[in-house]
Parts: C-alpha cells; structure tokens; sequence
C-alpha cells in the first residue's frame, strides 16, 4: 500500500508546530498503525532526520497510552486504541493526518506526544478509596448486588487514554470522570467518600482547564472501552446530590 | 490512600461547571413548559377570536382579587426573565470555557453530528435570542403591525385581529417559520441535555426515552406553533 501521511511536527512545549508531508510507499495492510510509524522512523533515523515522537506501551490495548487523532477521529476509524489499529482499515492511496489530542489541558510535550498529568492530579483529587492496607478482608464479606458489580466494572474498563477530551468539542473530561465517580459509585468500599469525592474530582478538573459538558457523545462515540454516556449522567446525579447536602 | 492527593478543602459543588449545566437545565426545562403552553394558547386562533381575545383577556385576572390586573402575568414575566439571564449566562460561560480549552485547533475534524449539534445549540440559540427581541416588540411591547392593508382603528385593542394582520404577510410568516427551526433544533437536543443534566438517564433505557422524549416535543412544538401563521397565511383563519 502506498500512503501519504501528514504528521504534526513540534519540537517541544510551547513551541509553533505545522504540519509535515511523509509518504510510506510499501505498507502492509497487516501492520499495525504504528508499526507503520515505527518504519517511518526507521527511515527518518536513517535520513538522519528526527523521528516522529508518539507514546506507546503495552500495545494490546490497555495501557491507555497511545493516542492519536486520525483523519480527525481520536484512535482512528475503528472502535479500540490507536495500538490495536492496523493499516488494513485504510486503502492503496489513502492520505492520513496524525495528530496529538487537543487540549490546553493536555499541552503538547513534543510532536504526538501530549502530557495528560491532569487525569492524574484528577485522580488524585478524589478518584480512589481511602482503605487501611495490611491483610486483605474477605472478597465475600461485602455483598455487591450483581447489577452494581457489573456496571462498577464495565466504567472501570476506562483507562484513561484521553480519547474523550480529545474527541469533546469542548475539550471536556466528563466521560473520564463518569466513567470514575460511576466505578467507584455504585461499590460499597466508594460510599464514606462518593458526596465528596464527585466535587473535588470536579473541581480539579475545572482548573485543570478542560471545558464544560454539553452531552454531545462525541466522546462515548470515540471511546475504545465503549463506556457509555449515562455514567455522565450519574456524574450530574452524584454532583446533585452531594450540593443538596450542603457540599 | 492515593500516593500523592490534592488538598481541594474549599471545593463547592455550585462552583462546578456541573452546577452551571444544572442552572441551565432547570431555566430550560420551565421554558419548556411555557412553550408549551404559549403553544396552546396560540391555538386558541381556531377557536375564533372571543376565544383568542378572552384568553389573551384571562391571562391578565388570573389570581385576581388576591393579585392586582396582571399581578400573575408579571410575576410569571419576572420569573421568565430571571430563567433567561440564568440560561444564557450558564450558556456564554461555558461556551467561553469551551473557546478555551482547545486553543490550538484540529487541522482535521471529522464531520461529526456532534460538533454541528454544538454549534447549532449555540448560535441557534444566539438567533433564538434575537428572535425574542423582535417578537417581544411585534406583539408585547410595541404592538406593531405591518400589514399596511389593515388600519390601526380596525385592529383596535383585539390581540387576535393584531395576529391575524400580521400572518397575513409571507416574510413575517418566513421569520417565524425560521425561528421556529431554531427552536426544534435547539429543543431536539436541550430536552434530552436537560434529562441527562438532571441524571435521568443512568441507564440505556433512559437514555432511549430521553431521546424520544426530545424529539416528540421539538416536532409537537413545531408543528403546533407553526399551523396559526401558516392557517392565517393562505387564508384558512381570518
């Protein structure tokens, strides 16, 4: 397969970026996307021009890690990462732009590589459970109702890979905080913490400077764990909920 | 304990950009109900026009003797207004915010129904609110007919006689029509944003409903309000 691609190229943070045309003229429809990038690099090192920054790490799809804006769509045509996309899904000839995720939130360190620390000081913020380590209790002393455990697990498939904020027009994190305050929402172990934890993982996130939800769903439509829009709905409730008791 | 947590001892939940959509699901859903009604009292036009004018008459003795002429309609006026500056200032913050947080555009964007459902939301919303000011002033404020065809003496104080002049020509017909478009547009996704913002939707069910729900009512509305002047336009009300 021939290929022309259009690569943002940045040097590093705060620095102008542009646009820059390579052309891969033997692609193999089975190599994955960036294994593509990979040869790219490859001959770019050999030419002895700087290779084309972009994060990678477990490429099996659950890291989270990779993330590329392709042909506008975050993580490509397909429904799954970046990693777990393969060349097969573009034809002889295609022209494919790559870009890194958009957001003033999540600043360009250089090239495709964007630093996503926010969703970590978000985290931070309220998106765990506070437990006393030491020996494990038993699995089976707090019964979940299976309708909870499921829908617990299904948000907690997020792996924060930025997919949403890329994707919102608004550059908002919601489905990311949804998919966090639902997890540990509807488990028993998240309840001392849920009416508090819902305002500061909030909070946290409107000064990280990421915009406000308008419901959209582009970010559900580019999610590669298919985390649905109602845990947004469940973020609105928990944040309800936690103002009528006075947080 | 997480590694490392953010000390956020002063966070508020109505400091949240959630509490913002909250504000502005709230104003929308009471203007949901009053274009609802305001729809139903435009089709009092079918009625004839005892049935129209006693109507437009009524809206101003509801409450009487306890409230003064008119006490219920200002009150509700007041509300109206205070849910409208509510509405749009929830609206321009975070459509400011949103004008923030991607300083550096996509050189490509995916045509997507979201991004057109954004923007239709906003500047429909923006002619939606010029619209208003030329309504208020066609039929409320200044009472202004166009229709050079029919004198002032012969409108005299009927509303129904102002409504049926001013249908009579086809641009004011045209403006209504494309305000109209704006509003279903805007309706189609603020019923179901509004649901979603209130957290009725947690489930796919919900969401499904929601989602019929929106697109019942912006047809309902549509269609109801836009039989009058189209009635009156080709003569079927006069």
């Amino acid at each position: 397969m021939k290929i022309t691609l259009e690569i943002w190229r940045q040097a590093g943070p705060g620095t102008a970026g542009k646009m820059v045309t390579y052309t891969q003229d033997d692609v193999s429809p089975d190599m994955s996307f960036l294994e593509m990038l990979d040869v790219l690099n490859e001959q770019l090192q050999e030419r002895g021009e700087e290779p084309v920054a972009f994060d990678s790490d477990c490429r099996e799809g659950i890291c989270g890690m990779c993330g590329l804006v392709i042909n506008g769509q975050a993580h490509g045509p397909q429904v799954t990462t970046t990693c777990q996309l393969h060349m097969r899904s573009f034809k002889d000839g295609d022209r494919i732009t790559i870009e890194p995720w958009r957001a003033d939130a999540f600043p360009v360190l250089k090239d495709l590589v964007v630093d996503r620390s926010a969703f970590d000081r978000i985290i931070q913020a309220g998106g765990f459970i506070s437990v006393n380590t030491g020996a494990a209790p038993e699995a089976h002393a707090a019964p979940v109702q299976k309708a909870k455990a499921d829908r617990a697990f299904d948000a907690a498939t997020c792996i924060g890979c930025g997919a949403c904020v890329a994707a919102c027009p608004n550059a908002a994190a919601m489905l990311f905080l949804g998919a966090k305050v639902t997890h540990l929402g509807e488990l028993p172990q998240g309840q001392p913490e849920r009416d508090a934890r819902v305002v500061k993982m909030l909070t946290q996130h409107d000064h990280e400077g990421f915009g406000g939800c308008t419901n959209v769903g582009a970010c559900a439509d580019a999610c590669p764990k298919e985390i649905p829009l109602d845990v947004i709905s469940q973020l609105n409730t928990d944040l309800r909920r936690s103002m009528a008791r006075g947080n | 304990m997480a590694t490392q947590t953010v000390n956020l001892a002063n966070a508020k939940a109505r400091r949240t950009t959630v509490a913002m959509k909250l504000l502005m699901a709230l104003t929308g859903a009471l203007f949901v109900f009053y274009v609802l009604m305001h729809m139903y009292g435009n089709l009092k036009v079918f009625a004839g026009q005892e049935s129209f004018d006693s109507y437009a008459h009524h809206l101003r003795t509801i409450g009487e003797p306890i409230l003064p002429y008119a006490g219920f309609l200002w009150l509700f006026r007041l509300l109206l207004i205070g849910s409208l500056v509510g509405h749009a200032y929830s609206a321009f913050y975070l459509w400011s915010r949103a004008s923030g947080a991607r300083s550096q555009r996509y050189a490509v964007r995916a045509a997507g129904a979201a991004a057109f459902r954004s923007k239709a939301m906003r500047w429909g919303g923006v002619a939606l609110l010029a619209f208003l000011v030329f309504h208020l002033i066609q039929f409320t404020i200044s009472k202004v007919n166009f229709n050079g065809d029919v004198t002032a003496a012969s409108i005299g104080d009927s509303p129904y006689r102002l409504v049926v002049a001013s249908f009579q020509l086809w641009w004011v017909v045209l403006i209504y029509l494309v305000a109209l478009a704006a509003l279903g547009l805007h309706l189609h996704h603020g019923v179901w944003s509004a649901a979603q913002t209130l957290g009725l939707t947690t489930s796919p069910e919900a969401r499904t409903r929601a989602k019929t729900a929106a697109v019942f009512i912006a047809a309902l509305v549509v269609v109801g309000f836009a039989l009058p002047p189209l009635a009156i336009l080709f003569g079927l009300v006069e």
